[in-house]
């Protein structure tokens, strides 16, 4: 009955954003406020059917009612209580509905706090924000219905595979998408912008902290997904550039490039055309990583729910929502103010090459993603494009972007002093070629681009720190002024030092884990000893352990060093029955920044006769830094983000009191 | 589903077990680090140094053979290719097929400066004409400065 609901309020969402669309467009165009309030309330409509859907789609993996179709297929009774949850969104059907849910849920917020927005504006936005719902819930509605019915009621349910079973990916999604789909609000106002035919500095600020948010949102979900490979792959990395993490990546490098020429639209208003581009690309690249993942084009290590029937669905989607886009674009471009002027060295420069590295960045990973299938169309050969071309490429790319980041938030707007740059710098230049020298000297020659990686991560912390000093005048003004400015610093200034840290962290963590991580690996019996690095490890016993839907074969290996222990690491092979699937549980004893990574392998005949298992371990220095320098960067968004919303409140009241 | 499944079988790199090492450790190393550019033909995007998967345990078999022989790296890919197609590279060589795919970052990154160097010129062009006209109307100014003045 709640399933039947379900479906009936999913259809219901699908007529409401239709009508969201229209009234909206309507509203908009004859600026009438009674229609264009009548669409915002069809987007609330929209959004609140679409969550009792999902919420009866979570039911039904609750009460694991197998009568439905996606529970039966990707559900089982013996399954937690969280991952039975999680399965409402880890298939195919389940994940577009979310996918809807978000898109509806972002429409319903731009009708409800958008007040200080002009009413046009705000109109078209909704309107192109219910167009887009229409294309999503159709498809969801007609080719993926996630409330389907079976006819033929199975006893137990398929289960959910093994490897999904874990809490980072439990909500890996809901923060990818709420990141990947939050570019649609972005795509929404950039089209609202070009109808109205205007975009101006006001724009910008409203247009930014959709950005901010969705930029955010995406950083921890893409974060998570890394993580999630990182423990429970078992091969000790984090990223390996494949389709699938390419296809949730390219949004986010273009997401960053619109950051930051919305501040320059902001602040100058300058790149207007630019920054309306890039806010149509950011949820062209979101809907092309949906298209991607789910249509099995691409082979990969985290593709689900394959179907490449659907998967052209998904293409023809994607081509009418950017189509449209880029047609109004081409169209309205040309008559777009072209704004304020600056000079080679100034602030907008630095921005602008920014973005024209983080775009050819996007375009290296793109044509990296798409050229196997390039080259299979054109001549038919196989080809592959793996990690070693994108560290060829992608990474001399960021370096190139990084080594000039520093200097872009001392330049001034307009018209900027390089030796005033380099004067407000050299410190932390020095710092860093110190530091990457002696790390050079440490491990010369074998690692020259590590020591690279190392000056450009201590280049970012200590131009991020400079950054905030000189804008407090540290050192330089007595201690109640710093006090004073420290305190009266805007939000998005603390934003801006923490996300530019945060990278800086993230790329010391990943030079250093790369270069000086120690493996180690050998077949044990029970009392078996490795070494690794200066630690010592002893297999001391194997049991077998019951969880409460699989059986796991579980060691318990001692690491001492110099005979003190350190930690006691339980690495797991995992048995799931229903769906007779292996995985392997990786142990991590966590240091303060380093991972000790230890897995179990496969029972095999040591050479003595006695059971054996082939035990690797990994000593992974500064890990911690490439998970917490993405979160560092993500509650830097977050702490703009804030500022932004007090702005918000300023507006209004301004408005008031005209 | 089932692309995950498959996947699962390629998982937890095993090019570090001590049964199938070089003894000779210079030799090893190059080994390793050419199992990064070797992709392990049934599993889905991962390298042979990652792969668990027994067709990924015969390659690496060949590398170090060929490694041992003394062959080069060059000749160790031409192999690989000869007999398994350019599929076998996760870097694909430098060759006309491939032409787009190594002069993207070229052709980006000279077009983004072309369009900057425009941008900068048209600039240097309107500045001798005087500033730039006010694109807001003065009441979205005037709002524009109320929301500024928070800075």
């Amino acid at each position: 009955m709640i399933t039947e609901f379900g479906a009936y309020a999913l259809v219901l969402a699908l007529v409401l954003s239709a009508l969201q669309m229209i009234l909206s467009a309507i509203g908009g165009a004859r600026r009438s406020s009674l229609l264009a309030g009548a669409g915002r309330g069809a987007a609330l409509g929209a959004f609140l059917g679409t969550a009792l859907t999902f919420l009866a789609l979570i039911h039904a993996f609750v009460v694991s009612d197998f009568s439905v179709a996606n529970v039966a297929a990707n559900s089982h009774t013996a399954k937690p209580m969280l991952y039975k949850v999680a399965g409402a969104w880890g298939s195919h059907e389940g994940s577009m509905l979310l996918w809807c849910l978000v898109l509806t849920g972002y429409g319903a917020a731009v009708a409800s706090f958008g007040e200080a927005l002009p009413p046009r504006l705000r109109a078209y936005a909704v309107a192109t924000q219910g167009a887009l719902g229409v294309l999503f819930l159709a498809y969801t509605v007609f080719a993926s219905n996630p409330m389907a019915r079976l006819l033929d009621v199975p006893v137990e349910g398929a289960s959910l595979n093994p490897l999904l079973q874990d809490p980072a990916l439990a909500f890996h999604p809901p923060f990818l998408y709420a990141g990947y789909v939050g570019f649609s609000v972005v795509f929404s106002f950039s089209m609202a912008a070009l109808i109205e035919g205007r975009v101006d500095a006001a724009w910008a600020r409203w247009v930014r902290p959709w950005t901010l948010a969705a930029w955010s949102f995406l950083t921890v979900g893409i974060t998570l997904g890394a993580f999630w490979a990182y423990y429970e792959l078992g091969w000790g990395g984090w990223w390996f550039w494949d389709p699938v993490e390419n296809a949730s990546f390219m949004p986010w490098l273009i997401g960053s490039a619109l950051l930051h020429s919305a501040v320059v639209l902001e602040k100058r208003g300058a790149l207007p055309g630019w920054t309306v581009f890039l806010g149509l690309a950011a949820f062209t690249f979101s809907m092309l990583g949906a298209f991607l993942v789910r249509s099995g084009v691409l082979t990969s290590v985290h593709a689900f729910a394959v179907d490449p029937t659907r998967g052209i669905l998904l293409l023809t989607i994607m081509g009418i929502a950017a189509g449209a886009g880029f047609a109004m674009f081409a169209l309205r471009a040309p008559s777009l103010n072209s704004g304020g002027l600056f000079a080679p060295v100034s602030r907008e420069s630095a921005i602008v090459l920014n973005n024209i590295i983080l775009s050819t960045a996007t375009a290296v990973v793109l044509v990296g993603t798409l050229f196997p299938l390039i080259r299979e169309a054109t001549d038919g050969e196989a080809v592959s494009v793996g990690a070693p071309f994108f560290n060829m490429t992608f990474v001399p790319l960021m370096v190139l972007a990084m080594a000039i980041l520093p200097a872009g938030p001392l330049l001034a707007w307009k018209r900027g002093d390089a030796r005033l740059v380099v004067r407000r710098l050299w410190l932390a230049l020095a710092i860093a070629a110190i530091l990457g020298l002696a790390a050079f000297a440490a491990v010369a020659p074998r690692s020259a681009l590590a020591s690279a990686g190392l000056v450009v991560g201590f280049w970012l912390v200590g131009g991020a720190v400079l950054e905030l000093a000189e804008r407090v005048k540290a050192f330089r003004a007595p201690w109640p002024e710093v006090r004073r400015r420290l305190t009266g610093l805007p939000r998005g200034a603390w934003g801006t030092t923490l996300a530019h840290a945060g990278l800086g962290i993230f790329v010391l963590g990943a030079a250093f884990e790369t270069t000086w991580r120690v493996e180690a690996a050998q077949a044990l019996s029970v009392g078996g000893q490795l070494k690794l690095g200066a630690y010592e490890l002893a297999l001391t016993d194997v049991g077998t352990v019951e969880g409460e839907n699989y059986i796991a074969e579980r060691g318990i290996v001692k690491i001492t060093r110099a005979g003190a222990p350190v930690c006691e690491a339980r690495p797991e092979r995992r048995f799931y029955p229903t769906g007779k699937q292996t995985t392997s549980e990786v142990a991590i004893c966590p240091k303060v920044l380093d991972d000790l990574y230890v897995v179990l392998g496969e029972r095999r005949a040591g050479p003595d006769g006695q059971p054996a298992w082939l035990v690797r371990a990994f000593v992974n220095p500064w890990v911690r830094l490439i998970f917490l320098g993405p979160l560092v960067m993500a509650i830097g968004g977050l702490v703009s983000l804030s500022d932004r919303r007090l702005r918000f409140g300023v507006g209004k009241r301004a408005e008031r009191a005209a | 589903m089932l692309v995950a499944l498959a996947a699962i079988a390629c998982m937890a790199g095993a090019a570090a077990d001590p049964a199938e090492r070089l003894p000779d450790p210079a030799q090893e190393a190059r080994a390793r680090t050419l199992f990064r550019e070797v992709r392990c033909l049934v599993c889905q995007n991962e390298s042979i140094d990652d792969s668990e998967a027994a067709l990924a345990g015969d390659l690496r078999q060949v590398v170090r053979d060929q490694v041992k022989q003394g062959r080069s790296d060059k000749q160790i890919r031409a192999f690989l290719v000869e007999r398994y197609g350019e599929f076998v590279l996760l870097k694909p060589p430098f060759s006309a097929g491939n032409a787009l795919l190594w002069a993207t970052p070229a052709i980006a990154l000279i077009l983004g400066g072309v369009l900057m160097a425009l941008l900068l010129r048209r600039r240097a062009a309107s500045a001798a004409d005087g500033e730039d006209s006010a694109p807001l109307s003065q009441v979205e100014e005037a709002r524009l400065q109320v929301l500024l003045k928070d800075e």
